[in-house]
C-alpha cells in the first residue's frame, strides 16, 4: 500500500520521463514518428522479398507474418536495451536528486511500449493488403502484449542492475538479441525446427511464444493457451527476478555510476 | 518554533576505495582469481548525529573533503547511509547542483515540467506557476531555446527559479548563492531571506564564512567526517576562524 502511494505521487514524474522519450527520440528528424511505421514497413519489405523468394513461400499472409514477429522483437530489443542504458544514462540526475530509481528502467520501457503500439497501426493497411479480414479475436491480442511488457520490464531491470556493474551487458545483450531474433521463428516458419530435433529452442523461448499467440489472434487461428501461460510465468519470474535484484542493489548504484 | 524537523542518527557512509575501478566481467574475473581485488574503507562520514528545529538555519563549515556535501546527500536521499538513519518531516528541496535534472536537448519550457516534476511538483501547479518561473529566471524569448545553447549562468537561474517556486520545509544549499551574475545573486539572496522569515528550515554548505554568519543561526564544524561541533553561530564560527589559523 505504501508502496503504490508512493508511485502515485511520482506519476508526473513517469509520464514527463514518458513524454521525454517520445518527443527526443524523433526530434529534428523531418518524419519525426512516421519513423515508427515506414521503418517496419520497410523491413517488412525486404524480408518478405528475401525469404519469400528463398524459402519459396507463395503464402498470401507471409508479410503478415513476417511484421507480427518483427514489431514484437524490435519493441522487445530496443525495450530492453533502453532499460539497460537507463540507470548510467541519467547518472547526472540519480547523483543529485532523489528520485525512485525503478522509474528510469519502467519509463524506458513504457516510452518504447508506447512508439510501439502506433508502429502496430501498420499492420491495418497490411491486413488489408494480404486480404486479412479482422475478427473479434483481434481484441486478444490484448493477452500478448501485456505480457510482452511485463516480461520486457523485468529483463530490463535484471540488465539495468547488471549494467551497472559491469558495462559489458551492453555488448553482450546485443550479440544475445541476434541470437534470440533467430530463435523466434520470425521470418521462417517454426514448424520443420520444432520437428527437428532443436524444437527446445522455441518451446522454452518466451519470446516465440509471445509472437506466435500474438500472429494466431491477428491471423484468426486458434490460440495455443498453452503458449499463453508459459510465457506469462517467464514474465512473472523475469519480474521477480528483476525487482528482486533492482531492490537489493539500487542504493549501491550511485557509488559506481 | 522548537518542532524538530529534521533528526540525523548516528549517521556513517563508507565509500569503497579501490584502486583501480573494475567494471567489466574479464577484469573482474581475472582479479578475483588473482585475489587482486582490494579495496581501502573510507569513512565519509563517522556516527554524525544532530537534530534541528523548525525554522532553523544550520551552517556546515569544514575544509575541502570534510564530508558536506556527503552530509548533504545523505539528507537529500541521494546516498543511503552504511549506517544510522535520517528522519524528515516535509518536503526537502535540494539545489546540490542547479540544473542536474536537466535534460540537454529540452527547451526551458520543457524542463521546467520536467525538473519541476523530478523535484515532485505536480503537473496543474507547474502550469499555474510557469509564468512566474520565467519572469523570475529572467530568460525572456530564451524559454523555447534547447538547454544545450545556454550559458551557464541561464541554466542557474533557470534551476533556482523552478526549485524555489514553493515553499519547501527544508531546503538544502550547497554553495550555490556564488553564482549568476551580482543583479541575480542579489535577488536569489533576497528570495531565500524570504523563504527563511516564512518559516523555511536550511541547511547551508559555504566557504565565505561572512555569508554563513549573515544567513544562519546555527552551525556546525565537520572534520575528517566526524561531528566536531556544533552550536550557536557566533560560537562556533569563532572556533572554526581558531581552526584555520591553526
Amino acid at each position: 500500500m505504501k508502496y503504490l502511494k508512493n508511485f502515485w505521487s511520482r506519476r508526473f514524474l513517469l509520464i514527463e520521463l514518458v513524454k521525454k522519450g517520445i518527443k527526443l527520440k524523433y526530434r529534428r528528424s523531418y518524419l519525426g514518428i512516421i519513423w515508427s511505421l515506414l521503418e517496419p514497413i520497410l523491413t517488412t519489405i525486404v524480408l518478405t522479398i528475401v525469404f519469400g523468394t528463398l524459402f519459396g513461400i507463395d503464402d498470401p499472409t507471409y508479410p503478415m507474418y513476417i511484421l507480427c514477429g518483427r514489431l514484437i522483437f524490435s519493441f522487445f530489443s530496443t525495450g530492453t536495451n533502453a532499460a539497460s542504458k537507463s540507470i548510467r544514462g541519467n547518472a547526472g540526475m540519480i547523483k543529485k536528486v532523489y528520485v525512485p530509481k525503478y522509474l528510469y528502467p519502467m519509463s524506458s520501457v513504457l516510452f518504447n511500449f508506447v512508439i510501439f503500439l502506433i508502429s502496430l497501426l501498420v499492420l491495418i493497411p497490411l491486413a488489408i493488403y494480404c486480404k486479412v479480414t479482422p475478427t473479434w479475436s483481434w481484441f486478444l491480442t490484448v493477452i500478448p502484449l501485456v505480457i510482452l511488457i511485463l516480461f520486457t520490464f523485468g529483463v530490463g531491470m535484471i540488465l539495468a542492475t547488471v549494467n551497472v556493474f559491469f558495462r559489458d551487458i551492453e555488448y553482450l545483450w546485443d550479440v544475445i538479441l541476434l541470437l534470440i531474433m533467430y530463435m523466434s521463428a520470425i521470418f521462417y516458419y517454426p514448424e520443420r525446427l520444432l520437428n527437428s530435433g532443436y524444437g527446445w529452442i522455441l518451446k522454452y523461448n518466451p519470446l516465440y511464444s509471445i509472437i506466435q499467440v500474438f500472429r494466431d489472434c491477428l491471423l484468426g487461428n486458434p490460440i495455443e493457451w498453452l503458449y499463453v501461460l508459459f510465457s506469462l510465468i517467464c514474465a512473472f519470474v523475469s519480474l521477480l527476478i528483476g525487482t528482486y535484484v533492482f531492490y537489493r542493489k539500487q542504493d549501491v548504484f550511485i557509488l559506481h555510476i | 518554533m522548537s518542532k524538530e524537523i529534521l533528526k540525523v542518527e548516528d549517521v556513517s557512509i563508507k565509500f569503497n576505495l579501490s584502486s583501480e575501478k573494475v567494471d567489466s566481467f574479464k577484469e573482474y574475473i581475472i582479479k578475483s582469481i588473482k585475489h587482486q581485488i582490494s579495496y581501502d574503507e573510507f569513512w565519509a562520514l563517522k556516527n554524525v548525529s544532530f537534530s534541528i528545529n523548525k525554522g532553523d538555519r544550520l551552517g556546515i563549515l569544514g575544509l575541502n573533503g570534510a564530508g558536506k556535501s556527503t552530509l548533504l546527500k545523505v539528507i537529500a536521499g541521494v546516498f543511503k547511509p552504511t549506517e544510522g538513519h535520517v528522519t524528515a518531516s516535509g518536503r526537502i528541496v535540494p539545489l546540490l547542483e542547479l540544473g542536474a535534472g536537466f535534460d540537454p536537448q529540452y527547451t526551458g519550457r520543457e524542463n521546467i515540467f520536467l525538473y519541476g516534476t523530478v523535484l515532485g511538483y505536480s503537473k496543474s501547479y507547474l502550469q499555474e506557476k510557469y509564468d512566474e518561473i520565467v519572469e523570475f529566471s529572467e530568460l525572456g524569448k530564451f524559454i523555447d531555446v534547447p538547454i544545450k545553447n545556454y550559458s551557464s549562468g541561464m541554466r542557474t537561474k533557470l534551476g533556482f527559479s523552478i526549485a524555489t517556486i514553493s515553499e519547501p520545509e527544508i531546503l538544502i544549499l550547497d554553495e550555490i548563492l556564488s553564482v549568476g551574475d551580482a543583479r541575480f545573486r542579489k535577488k536569489s539572496e533576497q528570495k531565500l531571506v524570504d523563504m527563511m522569515d516564512g518559516g523555511t528550515t536550511v541547511l547551508f554548505v559555504s566557504h565565505s564564512l561572512a555569508q554563513v554568519r549573515r544567513i544562519c543561526n546555527k552551525a556546525m564544524i565537520l572534520d575528517h567526517g566526524k561531528l566536531h561541533a556544533i552550536g550557536g553561530i557566533d560560537e562556533i564560527s569563532d572556533m572554526y576562524e581558531k581552526m584555520i589559523e591553526e
